[in-house]
């Protein structure tokens, strides 16, 4: 019988604490802010004998994941986390991983990137990283990064997915702030999460194998990269049940994207992580005007759930896209350009408006949410174009 | 949402405010509310202003961002008054607690407060010097938070003290945080 502790913790304590309910083999990280207290409490299990994980202490984010991709390739569980700069420095390894079919659980404190510097919450780090072939969670809240991150070891080992997958946190306000939580008993966890059967390790006894191979013209390097697409693609049900099942311990709901009065509603918020709350505040004043609002969150992110996106969206009115970083070049950030292909991809034409907002860590109102639903009213009338504009700057 | 109670705290680095903010919080979770406590981070410098955060709810919370309206205000170190509007959002019907020896009518005068606030005095760091030996006045101030607010009880207070305490300070050090908040509890002024 599963049995709940409630306990007042931050995001970076309860991502610590699924690492450590996970029995992670190895844990190479180096520590970054809003990070920090993840792998300084992860560390701490392991002085304190609470694991008997193979923390490294690496000299930097590159070689944390390189270290990583070694020791995910020998068969071990492995797990690191890091966020911003910390995340880039590792760029090149992330498609290593990925191309490797490794997989390695990676929390990741989404801030903003640098310059100037800050060192507060966005999610431009994340975002940097989304076409790089790993599976992409984004949690609301510090009880839904556990969450995320459990169900995530699960996906990543799966014998038909084998693939990284990163389990986002926003910086500070998911990161550092207490929330009430409910933590597993470590048994139950350790049942769901299962032990990792290591699909042609590197030292397997007589069967050692190489991993990461040259693939050149005429080779299979085409290839390895189709099959790399169709595994992300097909990912999608092993995600939903490996979310149901955790729903079946726990009794919280997993969905790829979480809907908030959206089933009549002509105007609709799309929305990633911590600030979806505040979007469900401002869509409920809204209604209580008789004015029909609702909000759509995107907790899976890659891969992108464009069926259900669309499903939801197709009956509205008009629609504000929020990004929390920018897609430069492009007509509208990230999340923008992915909602509006899931709509052209169904032949929906709903007028957009893609919002930039919360750009290192500026607190998100509910004026400046209540800005952009006044404006996507307008959108719908035919008052106001679809350009991308920003909410809260000066 | 009604019951929400949004509290601000103003203070230094260093004295101690975000662990006031999370450990209100916690006594409240005890006391079966859900609960949010943040700090608002800047570049880190003991001594420079900081504000934290506590929201208190009988139901889940939904929003995540700053309070800028808060139903309470604490303020852990007077020389802060002159300098920070610390008052700023205050709700018309609300609370301000501060350390300070000085009286309620004296800062109401020094922060042109409205007579529908109401304003708490301890002298908290006073308390904490004769109790703990040092001037860190945030487990005091949380017990005379307790005792003038409905946030949470002095009772949960000193159980969670306990509880947390109990796992890296010696006893002395515990009875010491105990006594630090009765006294609070006992010479907090409110009108």
């Amino acid at each position: 019988m599963a049995n709940v502790t409630v306990l007042g913790a931050t995001g970076n304590q309860m991502v610590a604490e699924a690492f450590r309910q996970a029995a992670v083999d190895v844990l190479p990280a180096y520590p970054i802010t809003p990070q920090t207290t993840m792998v300084e409490g992860y560390s701490k299990f392991v002085a304190d004998g609470r694991v008997h994980t193979e923390y490294v202490a690496v000299e930097s984010e590159h070689s944390a994941m390189s270290a990583s991709i070694g020791a995910s390739a020998a068969g071990a569980r492995v797990a690191t986390a890091t966020a911003a700069q910390g995340l880039v420095h590792m760029y090149e390894q992330l498609y290593i991983a990925s191309g490797m079919r490794l997989p390695i659980v990676m929390a990741n404190a989404n801030r903003a990137l640098s310059a100037p510097i800050n060192i507060h919450g966005d999610h431009s780090d994340v975002m940097s990283a989304r076409d790089s072939g790993w599976i992409i969670l984004f949690a609301e809240t510090a009880q839904e990064a556990y969450d995320n991150t459990l169900i995530a070891f699960r996906v990543a080992e799966h014998a038909d997915v084998l693939l990284p997958v990163m389990s986002t946190l926003d910086g500070f306000i998911t990161t550092h702030a207490m929330e009430r939580c409910e933590l597993m008993d470590d048994e139950t966890v350790t049942s769901y999460v299962g032990t990792r059967t290591p699909v042609n390790p590197l030292i397997n006894g007589a069967s050692a194998s190489s991993h990461g191979m040259f693939a050149s013209l005429g080779g299979t390097y085409f290839e390895v990269k189709k099959a790399q697409r169709a595994a992300i693609d097909a990912s999608f049900p092993y995600i939903q049940e490996a979310g149901d099942a955790w729903e079946n311990i726990s009794g919280r709901k997993f969905e790829f994207i979480e809907t908030h009065q959206c089933d009549d509603a002509d105007f609709i918020m799309v929305v990633l992580g911590s600030s979806a709350g505040n979007s469900r505040v401002v869509a409920d004043e809204l209604r209580a005007q008789g004015i029909k609002a609702g909000v759509l969150r995107i907790r899976l992110y890659r891969p992108f759930p464009f069926k259900e996106v669309a499903e939801v969206l197709k009956g509205a009115k008009s629609i504000a896209i929020l990004d929390r970083s920018d897609a430069f070049g492009a007509e509208y950030g990230p999340v923008g350009l992915d909602v509006r292909s899931a709509l052209y991809n169904e032949g929906i034409v709903i007028p957009t408006r893609n919002y930039i907002y919360g750009l290192g860590g500026a607190d998100v109102t509910l004026d400046a949410l209540r800005q952009a639903f006044a404006e996507i009213q307008q959108l719908a009338d035919g008052k106001l174009d679809q350009s991308l504009s920003y909410l809260g700057t000066r | 949402m009604s019951d929400l109670t949004e509290i601000r705290w103003h203070a230094r680095a260093g004295q101690g405010a975000i662990t006031a903010s999370k450990l209100l919080a916690e006594t409240a979770l005890f006391n079966g509310k859900y609960i949010q406590a943040m700090p608002e981070y800047g570049p880190e410098r003991t001594g420079a202003p900081l504000k934290a955060y506590t929201r208190i709810s009988d139901a889940p919370i939904e929003v995540h961002n700053n309070i800028v309206t808060p139903s309470i205000v604490v303020v852990l170190d007077e020389t802060l008054l002159p300098i920070v509007n610390v008052a700023e959002g205050l709700d018309d019907n609300g609370l301000i607690l501060i350390n300070t020896t000085k009286d309620v009518d004296g800062i109401r005068k020094e922060l042109s407060l409205p007579a529908s606030v109401n304003v708490a005095v301890v002298d908290a760091s006073g308390i904490a010097v004769d109790t703990l030996g040092r001037d860190m006045p945030n487990t005091p101030v949380v017990g005379a938070l307790a005792h003038v607010s409905k946030v949470a009880t002095v009772d949960a207070l000193k159980e969670i003290l306990v509880l947390e305490f109990g796992k890296k300070f010696t006893q002395d050090i515990i009875d010491a945080n105990l006594t630090s908040v009765d006294r609070a509890a006992q010479e907090v002024v409110c009108q």
